[in-house]
């Protein structure tokens, strides 16, 4: 990568700039700042995408009556149950039966508590779900370009 | 306490800080000289590691190895320690900081603050320097940054016990004493040469050049596989794995081609220079790639013949790359001082 060819796309770093290696006109290397790159910003994009994705299904899920609020927060903290199992110290199987409504809505606030302060919410905020994915895209943007 | 260490911004996390680190210790190597030594660059595809529920493809060695590799070859004391509790973990951090010594450490991203939002995911291969700490506030070096930041202690708590794939199991490293001399020629050689073998030699065909190769001719069958829309999230995750914060750009080959630069003259072998160009123009197909994998993403390509056009440019890569790395070997043993290394 030659010097002036450094790109210089902002997108979802939020000004966080950092360093790319290039070659100037006699062929030596220096470290050069960048505040991003398309190819980066589309794939980027793409990840959160996913995410938010996933999170309106499991939205719907939840309204349907079949996944239990928990099922939420776990998508929009990107774990898994094997995740989130590690990080709560509950066995898989424990997990997912929390997954379902009728065993979340009897859990005592001991559990509850594990799983709200592993997400830094309360036990209040960890039995709701918003109507919309609470997490927006165009929030981590600060750049304002569209790809 | 707060140790006065100089921060310096670099293009990856591990390098990074063991360049800072040796500074801080009196030894002023560049990132990519500390790269090459310590042999960071690699490539594999290994689809039964999953980071964010998509294959592992990494253009790097395990987190960890470079500042091991590089602190041995250069004759350099270190200590690594894991924990298994959190409290033992943090006091220890404490510890070292009131003697006077910063403490590398491996955390995931997910939990740490000052990361932009965008780029939090489950990644636990991050690596940063924890330099003070004022109050319940940890003073950190991360060498992604431009400055130095600022850390709760509960935050980096939670990123040195982070779960999952790479879990850091609360490692930290440090130096604990420097060598009267380095050999720095030898330390290089050896450093090229470990490259060149896990590239060229690996048992397993996931890794190096064959790893490449091997990548190329799984994505052909993913339209098939996976359908269209796995196909583009697992190309978007190539992509992010080779471009993302902390590569300096084409998947660590532009390091490497800085690294090769600087080693011509410190080894006083003028062969690695036009080594150094062709595996700037290695990184420089690997961008190609890249771009042309984000455009197929944003669904501005017909998906079949594009993804077998990508497994096609995979293919020359793992070619370009075998030779290159062939003819490195070649290069560096014909120079090899006294033989050694």
């Amino acid at each position: 990568m030659k010097k002036e060819e450094v790109p210089q796309h902002g997108g979802l770093t939020a000004g966080c700039r950092e360093i790319n290696y290039a070659v100037d006109a006699d062929g030596s290397y220096s470290l050069e700042l960048s505040v991003g790159w398309e190819a980066k910003n589309a794939t980027l994009r793409q990840a959160w995408e996913t995410i938010v994705e996933e999170l309106h299904l499991v939205l719907k899920e939840i309204s349907a009556g079949r996944k239990s609020p928990l099922a939420y927060h776990m998508a929009k903290n990107q774990m898994d149950v094997p995740l989130l199992a590690q990080y709560s110290g509950f066995s898989r199987w424990r997990v997912k039966r929390h997954l379902q409504p009728q065993v979340f809505n009897r859990l005592n606030s001991n559990v509850l508590t594990v799983y709200a302060t592993l997400f830094r919410i309360s036990i209040f905020q960890l039995q709701q779900v918003p109507d919309q994915p609470d997490l927006r895209i165009e929030d981590m943007d600060t750049s304002g370009t569209q790809l | 306490m707060n140790i006065d260490f100089s921060h310096r911004q670099f293009a990856h996390c591990e390098s990074g800080v063991t360049a800072n680190l040796l500074k801080h210790y009196g030894v002023d190597f560049s990132e990519a000289l500390v790269f090459g030594i310590g042999s960071g660059l690699f490539f594999a595809y290994a689809p039964f590691i999953r980071l964010n529920f998509l294959p592992l493809t990494t253009f790097r060695t395990a987190p960890g190895s470079i500042f091991k590799k590089a602190s041995k070859r250069l004759g350099i004391q270190v200590r690594q320690q894991r924990f298994k509790s959190p409290v033992a973990a943090e006091q220890e951090v404490d510890r070292l900081l009131a003697s006077g010594c910063p403490v590398g450490a491996q955390t995931g991203v997910f939990w740490l603050p000052y990361f932009p939002p965008a780029y939090r995911f489950h990644f636990n291969g991050h690596n940063l320097v924890v330099t003070g700490k004022e109050g319940d506030e940890y003073l950190i070096s991360d060498p992604i940054f431009e400055q130095p930041v600022r850390c709760a202690a509960a935050d980096l708590r939670q990123a040195r016990f982070a779960k999952g794939a790479l879990a850091p199991k609360g490692r930290i490293y440090y130096i604990e004493s420097m060598p009267a001399n380095i050999d720095l020629p030898r330390a290089i050689t050896t450093g090229i040469k470990d490259v060149c073998r896990v590239m060229l030699a690996t048992p397993v065909p996931v890794a190096g050049v064959r790893g490449i190769s091997f990548l190329a001719r799984r994505i052909v069958k993913w339209p098939a596989r996976l359908g269209e829309k796995r196909t583009l999230q697992h190309l978007g995750h190539i992509v992010r794995m080779q471009e993302e914060i902390g590569t300096g750009g084409g998947g660590f080959r532009f390091i490497y081609a800085a690294f090769l630069q600087e080693a011509a003259t410190l080894t006083d072998n003028g062969a690695l220079l036009p080594l150094s160009q062709r595996c700037t123009a290695i990184g420089d197909d690997w961008r190609e790639f890249a771009l042309l994998a984000a455009r197929i993403c944003k669904g501005r390509a017909e998906l079949v013949p594009a993804v077998a056009d990508l497994a096609q440019r995979l293919e020359q890569l793992a070619a370009a790359e075998k030779s290159l790395f062939q003819d490195l070997r070649s290069a560096i043993t014909r120079s090899s001082p006294q033989g050694r290394g």
